[in-house]
């Protein structure tokens, strides 16, 4: 009876573990390769939910199904046209072949260690051909510049891109992508996540911006000179204008009046010229006779004529 | 447990002593067992109470999976599942808008939040297309519009979320130049930049939604910071100058317009006047030539005497000469006066 039992308990229990070793669980996020005694078994599955396997002698193997991290460290790189940038990617990546993946690089450590080895070298490989102009603009798409920042473009900036950063990143995935499904590896997105300028570079271009702003700023400068100058030329030019056309009007006016004048004096006098003659004389004589002057005046003219006799002239 | 101690000592005594502490055992046992049994029942209930009641907060959805199969998602409330692990809650915050910080990080958020920006420079350090250099500051805000897609389709979603946003930033930055991205191009840039986020967070399937991306400071690099300023500077300067002209021309040409009203007004003045002058002259003379033709000999010698009745008193010095005496003249010094005059002077 109590023997039985004892049986009974370790039966139970060795069915408990056999069942509990044959069951597993697969989450969404993975799928795994089943192997017995060290050697895959069958495809791998995807499935997520409960699993059944042969107790104890198979083994399950997981591995994520996810897209998975590569993010690299920053690499000192020339480029074709010698500049020296660090370049920082990252990628993305999934285990597309768990079985494959599983035989040639068993987990995810070993694989981030070959994607180094692989992204890098292509990165490398990739930027080394191109100029740096290449890495950074993606279209030829024109600067909308202020006005007088136009001829300020260092000439490396100024050289249309033949591929741009987007073509160079699929450069570089295209070709890190080749090797990859022999390690079961899909090879989802590479990027670019940072270029920078090594130190040394970077002092270089911070005094080529320093001069580049310097000519800006003289251009604004020259510019306001111009454009007062411009403005004060233009005042000049007004000013004369009016000043011009007033004196123009302002003479036609008075000669206008002064040829009425002259017909009205003509027609009055024209009348009697003599006598305007005479009384225009009478007139000279009142105004330019004044204390200087000296009169020598004739016995034989009219007015005194009686000082040397009283006789009625003869005409 | 304690009772069971005491009766192993007595086992050696005897066979009767034995069953009868055997059977002392085995009610003791039993007794405690139905206990033991009441315990361990309430336990495991306890247990699966505790492990199939969870509750959703207002903001997020539940994703339910049963041995790690996705069956359900639970809304907002007190929910049931299956207990001891069988089924798998993980909270997802659908409606709480997410915020990132390119650049600088908010220590303590407040009515004046406290920004830190030391060791985020990296992030913000940037080349233009004009392969310049400048440090762009950003934030994006988002939310989680496929939590299915958020926890199952990209491992370190928020990382990779990151270096999306670095990416697409620095690409959208390399297409444009420095003047572009301090002044006109802000705008623009950010647009462009969520625009190339959301088609990367498409084919990521990192279920993301952007809702916006602001840029933030945009500056030089700290070194070139003075030259910038100086160009700033040289528009004030130039804006000046032009100003300053501008002023010039509308103080001046409004003024000479006056005055050349003035100068025409002046001279249609002395016409008015010439005319009016020239038709009295007339006039007068007219009347007086009316009368004049009625005598003329007497009104001749009348105006003649009169006149000189007047101006003859004027000069200063008057000589009489007679035509039959000869020889006055010279003895006449005209100019004595002024050479007396001269005399004096020296």
């Amino acid at each position: 009876m109590t023997r039985a039992r004892w049986l009974a308990v370790i039966v139970a229990a060795i069915a408990i573990l056999t069942i509990w070793s044959s069951l597993y669980t697969i989450a969404e996020t993975q799928q795994v390769v089943i192997t017995q005694f060290g050697e895959p078994i069958g495809k791998p599955i995807d499935e997520p939910g409960l699993h059944v396997k042969l107790p104890f002698v198979q083994d399950v193997n997981v591995f994520d199904k996810r897209w998975l991290e590569w993010d690299g460290s920053a690499n000192q790189v020339p480029t074709r046209d010698k500049k020296y940038i660090w370049v920082d990617t990252y990628a993305r990546w999934r285990i597309a072949d768990p079985l494959r993946f599983f035989q040639r690089l068993r987990d995810e450590r070993s694989a981030q260690s070959r994607l180094d080895d692989i992204v890098d070298g292509e990165t490398r490989n990739v930027i080394a051909n191109h100029d740096l102009i290449e890495v950074v603009r993606s279209s030829n798409r024109p600067f909308e510049l202020g006005d007088a920042a136009q001829d300020v473009i260092s000439e490396e900036a100024a050289v249309p891109v033949q591929q741009g950063r987007e073509k160079i990143t699929r450069m570089i995935l295209e070709r890190a992508s080749a090797v990859m499904p022999d390690y079961g590896i899909e090879m989802v997105d590479v990027r670019i996540q940072r270029i920078n300028y090594i130190d040394t570079v970077q002092a270089k271009v911070f005094d080529r911006m320093i001069s580049e702003r310097k000519r800006i700023a003289d251009r604004y400068r020259s510019e306001g000179q111009g454009k007062s100058a411009e403005i004060r030329g233009r005042k000049e030019r007004e000013l004369k204008k009016i000043e011009s056309e007033a004196y123009r009007r302002s003479q036609e006016i008075m000669g206008k009046a002064d040829a009425e004048a002259t017909t009205i004096y003509a027609a009055a006098y024209g009348r009697a010229p003599e006598l305007y003659r005479f009384l225009r004389t009478m007139e000279t004589y009142r105004s330019t006779v004044d204390a200087k002057s000296t009169l020598v005046l004739s016995t034989e003219g009219d007015l005194f004529r009686y000082l040397q006799s009283s006789s009625v002239p003869r005409r | 447990m304690t009772q069971d101690a005491p009766p192993l000592h007595r086992v050696r005594l005897g066979n009767d002593e034995v069953s009868r502490v055997v059977d002392d055992l085995r009610t003791t046992f039993l007794r405690g067992r139905r206990w033991i049994w009441r315990a361990i029942v309430l336990i495991i209930g306890i247990a699966a109470l505790l492990t199939s009641y969870y509750q959703i907060e207002p903001e997020a959805v539940g994703m339910v999976t049963r041995f790690g199969r996705y069956v359900r998602t639970a809304n907002p409330g007190p929910h049931a599942k299956l207990p001891f692990g069988m089924e798998r809650v993980q909270k997802v915050p659908v409606e709480r808008q997410l915020k990132q910080e390119f650049g600088f990080r908010t220590k303590r958020a407040g009515i004046q939040s406290e920004l830190s920006k030391d060791d985020h420079t990296q992030e913000a350090i940037m080349l233009t297309g004009d392969l310049n250099v400048a440090t762009v500051e950003w934030i994006v805000q988002y939310k989680i519009a496929d939590p299915y897609k958020y926890l199952f389709n990209v491992r370190a979603v928020e990382d990779t979320f990151r270096l999306m946003n670095e990416a697409a930033m620095r690409q959208i930055v390399g297409d444009h130049n420095v003047t572009e991205l301090l002044t006109i191009g802000r705008e623009s840039i950010a647009g462009r930049a969520k625009d190339l986020l959301d088609e990367l967070c498409k084919r990521y399937e990192t279920g993301i939604v952007v809702q916006q991306l602001v840029l933030q400071d945009v500056d030089p690099p700290e070194p070139v910071r003075p030259s910038f300023n100086e160009v700033n500077q040289a528009i004030q300067e130039r804006e000046r100058a032009i100003n300053e002209a501008w002023a010039e021309y509308n103080q001046e040409i409004p003024r000479a317009g006056g005055r050349a009203e003035q100068s025409i007004q002046a001279a249609e003045g002395f016409a008015v006047e010439r005319v009016n002058r020239s038709m009295g002259d007339a006039q007068r003379f007219l009347a007086l030539q009316h009368e004049y033709a009625k005598a003329p000999e007497v009104t001749r010698t009348r105006i003649y005497l009169e006149t000189m009745t007047d101006v003859i008193p004027l000069a200063g010095k008057k000589l009489l000469i007679d035509d039959k005496t000869k020889g006055v003249l010279p003895l006449l010094d005209l100019g004595k006066a002024d050479n007396a005059k001269q005399d004096v002077k020296p």
